[in-house]
């Protein structure tokens, strides 16, 4: 069995206000998740704004320093005392999706230049072998090389732009990928396809996932484990299924309640006047 | 009651024209949450706008009518020319993103002030808005406050509030809840179905989400490619969808409990970027009510990068 993910008493704080006057604000406060697992594994993420899950995407992704505590990706630990020093290290084990891609990407530069310059660098590849990597990776999410070469942001789609991210981030082989709401800017009618490819992905190319979300219904859909943030806590743990069909935490219950779905409703649609 | 004739709205870019909306022929009754649905570019915000007569350039309206079955304060008929002067009065919108439409810079309280009609005598308004907002579960500092002091729900709630305080006959939401938290929008929404129910006037939901549709409104209005491809009561659209456009946006999300594979119609239409259905202007009347447009072509499903 493999730690797939592990953090241990992870604390984050930040400070707000002046120097003389400040406000602490624990974003995480004393996170411990533990998924370990022989099979790669979707973990989702959830919570309102401010529950902290951006902070956690942050700290795994080395862009927050943790006030205290570690995190082992696939039994190495890669923050906190005792993680793996080498970047390029760091970066062939766990990858970044964001929620904007448009953002994510310059409007100033090809985008592939970016797939070029991860394999470049960050798998030390050479130019021919770079090639060959960014065309498969490009071609495991569905696009064409031919297509995508040359081009800038304003040319693709929101959705087409995401799938080119998840296409950079496979290049270093990756064992863990943190997508940090990676749907929320595509168009509804979109989604799906950025979330049944992270399913393929770790069916068919064994990578595991930590996908950060407020839109349980596709937590649902694609994660084998759970973790419920509200206030910085890990208010609720475990296998998705278990935790979804039978919530035990007040708050889980609360935001399981609150989903618009197309079967029940809140109160009852009587037309006024007609 | 809103009665739209063959509406064409255009946008001019360069030497090309694109039309949003084209051949919407469309009656809305009154004292109904309608909602409106379609991916983006669809022309679903163009159709809002057009409705709500904030028609500038380069956008234009290049056929068809609009008329209202409303009647201003003073008891003239609103015009598709006089609209603009009834804003705010029997007629609000709430824009996409409208948290951020508040004035960063100054007080709330300002801001209701500014309001065009608002009456006079500024203190009497002040005071019957703080009541509305107390109303509204809004604490009664709010409205002393900046935006940028209030959350996100918060500011919703305010706009919400701004928008219902002349309790106007007809209200246009843009996306009113995309960027909350699902337990911060279910409690906008459940304020806009209680204010809809006293009020009794109509109000326009965009929403890509279909959940939000089937929790709010009376009706469904599914848009594609500039046209309706299906208009009818939310029940009999839900239960009884009869345009495969329809069924994939009802069956292309998830939902908790269930485990079938979704969404492989929704990649098919999406890879490419090119239009999987030819939808017709005309609509059929399938059952009393619920209308829809002829289906020319069959989609090609596929999945994506199989």
């Amino acid at each position: 069995m493999t730690f797939i993910l592990k953090t241990e008493g992870l604390n984050k704080e930040y400070r707000l206000g002046s120097f003389v006057r400040s406000r602490k604000i624990q974003a995480l406060n004393d996170v411990n998740i533990t998924v370990e697992s022989d099979k790669p594994v979707v973990i989702a993420v959830v919570g309102e704004s401010g529950s902290g899950k951006t902070t956690l995407a942050k700290t795994l992704l080395r862009l927050e320093t943790p006030t205290s505590g570690r995190a082992i990706v696939y039994d190495r630990p890669v923050v906190g005392v005792g993680s793996i020093s080498s970047r390029k290290e760091f970066l062939s084990t766990v990858q970044p999706i964001f929620q904007n891609p448009f953002e994510a990407f310059s409007r100033y530069r090809p985008v592939d230049s970016y797939l070029h310059e991860t394999a470049r660098r960050v798998a030390n590849m050479g130019e021919k072998e770079a090639e060959d990597a960014v065309a498969d990776a490009l071609d495991s999410v569905g696009l064409d090389y031919r297509e995508v070469s040359g081009k800038y942001t304003n040319q693709f789609s929101g959705g087409e732009l995401q799938r080119i991210s998840v296409a950079r981030a496979l290049i270093p082989q990756p064992q863990l990928i943190v997508a940090d709401e990676p749907v929320s800017m595509i168009d509804a009618s979109r989604r799906m396809i950025i979330i049944n490819l992270f399913k393929r992905l770790r069916d068919e190319a064994g990578r595991s996932f930590v996908y950060i979300t407020h839109d349980l219904a596709t937590a649902y859909y694609i994660s084998d484990y759970i973790a419920v943030m509200n206030k910085g806590r890990v208010v609720e743990f475990g296998k998705a299924r278990e935790v979804m069909s039978n919530p035990q935490h007040d708050y889980t219950q609360l935001l399981l309640s609150s989903i618009p779905t197309t079967t029940s409703r809140w109160r009852p649609r009587l037309r006024a006047a007609g | 009651m809103i009665s739209i004739k063959d509406l064409q709205v255009s946008y001019r870019l360069g030497t090309r024209t694109i039309h949003a909306v084209d051949g919407v022929t469309l009656d809305i009754p009154d004292g109904c949450i309608v909602g409106i649905a379609g991916e983006s570019g669809c022309g679903k915000s163009t159709l809002m706008k057009a409705i709500y007569g904030d028609i500038t350039s380069p956008m234009h309206l290049s056929r068809g009518s609009i008329t209202y079955g409303l009647k201003s304060a003073k008891g003239r008929q609103v015009t598709a020319q006089n609209i603009r002067e009834e804003w705010f009065k029997s007629i609000s919108y709430v824009p996409q993103s409208s948290m951020n439409s508040l004035n960063p810079v100054i007080r709330i309280r300002e801001q209701f002030i500014d309001f065009p009609g608002t009456d006079s005598n500024k203190k009497r308004v002040l005071e019957r808005a703080r009541a509305y907002m107390g109303k509204l579960g809004l604490p009664p500092e709010a409205m002393d406050s900046y935006p940028h002091q209030l959350s996100g729900g918060m500011r919703q709630r305010m706009m919400i509030g701004l928008a219902t305080f002349f309790q106007p006959e007809l209200i246009i939401a843009d996306e009113p809840t995309t960027a909350l938290d699902v337990v911060v929008q279910k409690d906008i929404l459940m304020l806009l179905m209680e204010l809809q129910e006293e009020m009794k006037n109509t109000i326009l939901v965009v929403s890509h989400d279909m959940g939000v549709h089937y929790q709010v409104t009376h009706k469904m209005l599914i848009m594609y490619a500039g046209r309706v491809v299906e208009y009818g009561d939310t029940d009999s659209v839900f239960s009884d969808p009869q345009h495969p456009y329809t069924k994939m946006l009802i069956d292309s999300l998830p939902t908790i409990g269930d485990d079938s594979m979704r969404g492989l119609m929704a990649s098919a239409a999406g890879a490419s970027g090119d239009r999987a259905y030819r939808v017709e202007p005309i609509l059929h009347e399938v059952k009393p009510g619920h209308f829809v447009a002829q289906v020319a072509a069959a989609p090609v499903a596929q999945s994506v990068g199989a």
